[in-house]
């Protein structure tokens, strides 16, 4: 096993995702074999290779710094879940 | 022919000629939807008033001679592109009920030329999936055989042109998953070199490999769509300043002297057997038409999948950390705190594939494995990249099979996500050198099933795909195939297949109308 029960509980707080103790337990099998199928990877001598990040070569793209119309305040509250005078309301933030 | 039956370029000649409307064939579109869709389920959202009203624009537009050679033609899109007052679910709960305030720039170009949007299809969730059975809604089914997957992610789409249920349709490719559909329902499919499509508005998976393109009856509808899509945008910073050549100059029945690669690496076992002949036939059809066939070696193809699967679930964990419930989108009840709320919001929120690949993106992003995995996919990338690079030096283009088999049965690979992953095999390569890569059709399976072709080229080389794939057309009569759906159900056959699960038109309609 390359990744334990723990390293997946780990990794859902990191994802900020909570898992059922079945999926946690079909995730680390899961995850496993995945990880297997790919560490074949290592096989390969990389040393002296340079990483792709981004296959197609691109510098800084800059544009002029000009003001332009955005949209308005309600076009994008709309989708808000819980919207309170042009602010997004969210649960408690802070302890006490 | 009936009009929701002919190619886009066929029926621009009859709105020209004036023989017929925008608003008829958008008539006859819609009356083959109900016939058909209620067995296919390739549309998630149907836009069925702005669609007519679009098509009386393009009517005017042709009265005034200002129609361009897709205006009136009804299109669909893939439900991860931004429209404007119609929602735009991703296939997902997190997004069920978003009705994005913007128009993706594609959906830009199509408005400006009076193209009518017929509705939104279906994918896997996020794009992630080769099947459409991680679609949160519902699976849509194979028009060539109802009990098959019609691939994915771009299902949907594939099966909508397909099923004669839209003339033209785009979708996404981050791994195949516009060729790999185009490929298994029998129709033509294109990923566009990176950069050359807008990805603005198109909700992003994995930024590095997402591009954008169509879905159409033939070669020459793919040119047309591609000269519509094909240029820069402001509005994406990946977007490459370059001038979009006219495609249709490309759509030429000659491959005399164009020297084409045959990769042997992508004739591995596991290709069933009807597959790899077809594709045999279809090369030895290009040698004799006069193109040079080289058989060469990529020694890195192996090793894409892999890379892939740590790439493309790295950069989507980072670009779905932004599903928390604050701005848009799904938000979890009765959470105590912010935390919480995240964690209850993006579990609940998110499919079972959509938190795999979050997870195995957040380990190999995590601390102690970045080197290990994503540092290393990256230089195996650059690998795969050079392989192609040094593949050009002796090719104009590469050809291989798109998909190692025909398509499969609906719930055979589902509970298996490995054996999933290996439909995308021969396409993935393409998104790692963010080179351009088609899907044509190539031959039936016995069975009657559609195989596909893959035409591989140079950055920037669409023209040379589109001039090989034109000329295995010209020379193939698969292309005049369509699938069987006498017998479909409607959309109000009722049973399962009721319409249950689509919102008419725009708006918050049903939230819970899940299939």
């Amino acid at each position: 096993m390359m990744i334990k029960r723990e390293d997946v509980e780990h990794v859902a707080m990191l994802a900020r995702l909570e898992l059922s103790e079945a999926d946690t337990e079909k995730f680390t099998r899961q995850l496993n074999d995945i990880l297997q199928a790919v560490d074949k990877l290592k096989k390969l001598d990389t040393a002296n290779v340079e990483p792709t990040a981004h296959a197609a070569p691109m510098k800084n793209v800059f544009r002029p710094d000009k003001a332009r119309l955005s949209w308005p305040q309600e076009a994008v509250l709309a989708n808000a879940p819980d919207p309170v005078d042009g602010f997004f309301r969210v649960p408690k933030i802070m302890e006490g | 022919m009936n009009l929701h039956e002919m190619t886009a370029h066929r029926l621009h000649e009859l709105l020209k000629a004036r023989e017929i409307s925008s608003t008829e064939i958008v008539e006859a579109v819609f009356n083959r939807i109900e016939a058909v869709d209620g067995t296919v389920k390739a549309y998630m959202t149907l836009t069925r008033e702005q669609a007519m009203a679009i098509a009386r624009e393009a009517d005017a537009a042709f009265k005034n001679g200002q129609a361009a050679p897709l205006t009136g033609i009804p299109l669909a899109l893939k439900d991860n592109m931004c429209t404007s007052g119609i929602k735009t679910t991703c296939s997902s709960k997190i997004l069920e009920n978003f009705v994005p305030p913007y128009n993706a720039t594609v959906v830009e170009r199509f408005r400006a030329i009076h193209t009518p949007l017929v509705g939104k299809t279906n994918l896997d969730e996020f794009a992630m999936g080769s099947s459409t059975e991680n679609s949160a809604f519902f699976t849509t089914r194979n028009p060539w055989d109802t009990t098959r997957v019609p691939g994915g992610s771009s299902g949907g789409s594939a099966a909508a042109v397909a099923a004669d249920e839209a003339v033209i349709a785009l979708g996404s490719d981050t791994g195949g998953s516009i060729r790999q559909p185009a490929a298994f329902c029998g129709v033509v499919g294109m990923k566009p070199t990176y950069g050359y499509v807008s990805r603005y508005g198109l909700i992003a998976f994995a930024s590095s490999l997402d591009q954008i393109g169509p879905f159409t009856r033939d070669v020459t509808d793919t040119a047309l769509v591609m000269n519509v899509i094909a240029g820069h945008d402001p509005l994406d910073s990946t977007s490459v300043r370059r001038e979009a050549p006219d495609f249709t100059k490309s759509l030429v029945n000659d491959v005399k002297g164009l020297r084409i690669g045959v990769p042997r690496e992508y004739f591995v076992e596991g290709i069933q057997p009807e597959v790899k002949e077809a594709v045999a036939k279809t090369i030895d059809l290009l040698a004799r038409l006069g193109a040079e066939i080289q058989e060469i070696s990529m020694p890195h193809t192996e090793y894409a999948l892999a890379t892939y699967y740590l790439i493309a679930p790295a950069e989507a964990s980072s670009n779905l950390a932004r599903y928390d419930g604050v701005r848009y989108g799904y938000r979890a009840k009765e959470a105590p705190d912010v935390i919480t709320m995240f964690k209850k919001t993006r579990s609940e929120g998110f499919g079972a594939e959509v938190k795999r690949r979050i997870m195995l993106g957040t380990y190999a992003l995590s601390s102690g494995y970045y080197d290990a995995y994503y540092l290393k996919a990256q230089k195996v990338r650059t690998l795969i990249k050079q392989d192609f690079d040094r593949a050009f030096e002796t090719c104009d283009a590469l050809v291989s099979p798109t998909t190692p088999t025909v398509p499969f049965k609906i719930g055979e690979k589902s509970g298996d996500p490995l054996a999933m992953y290996l439909s995308d095999l021969f396409t993935i390569p393409a998104n790692l050198a963010a080179t351009p890569a088609l899907s044509v059709p190539c031959a039936l399976s016995k069975e009657g099933l559609p195989i596909g072709i893959q035409v591989m080229g140079k950055a920037f080389d669409e023209g040379t795909l589109l001039r090989i794939a034109y000329t295995i057309e010209q020379n193939t009569d698969v292309h005049n195939q369509k699938p069987n759906l006498a017998g479909a159900a409607g959309r109000d056959a009722g049973g399962p297949a009721k319409d249950a699960g689509r919102a008419h038109d725009t708006g918050r309609a049903s939230g819970k109308d899940v299939r």
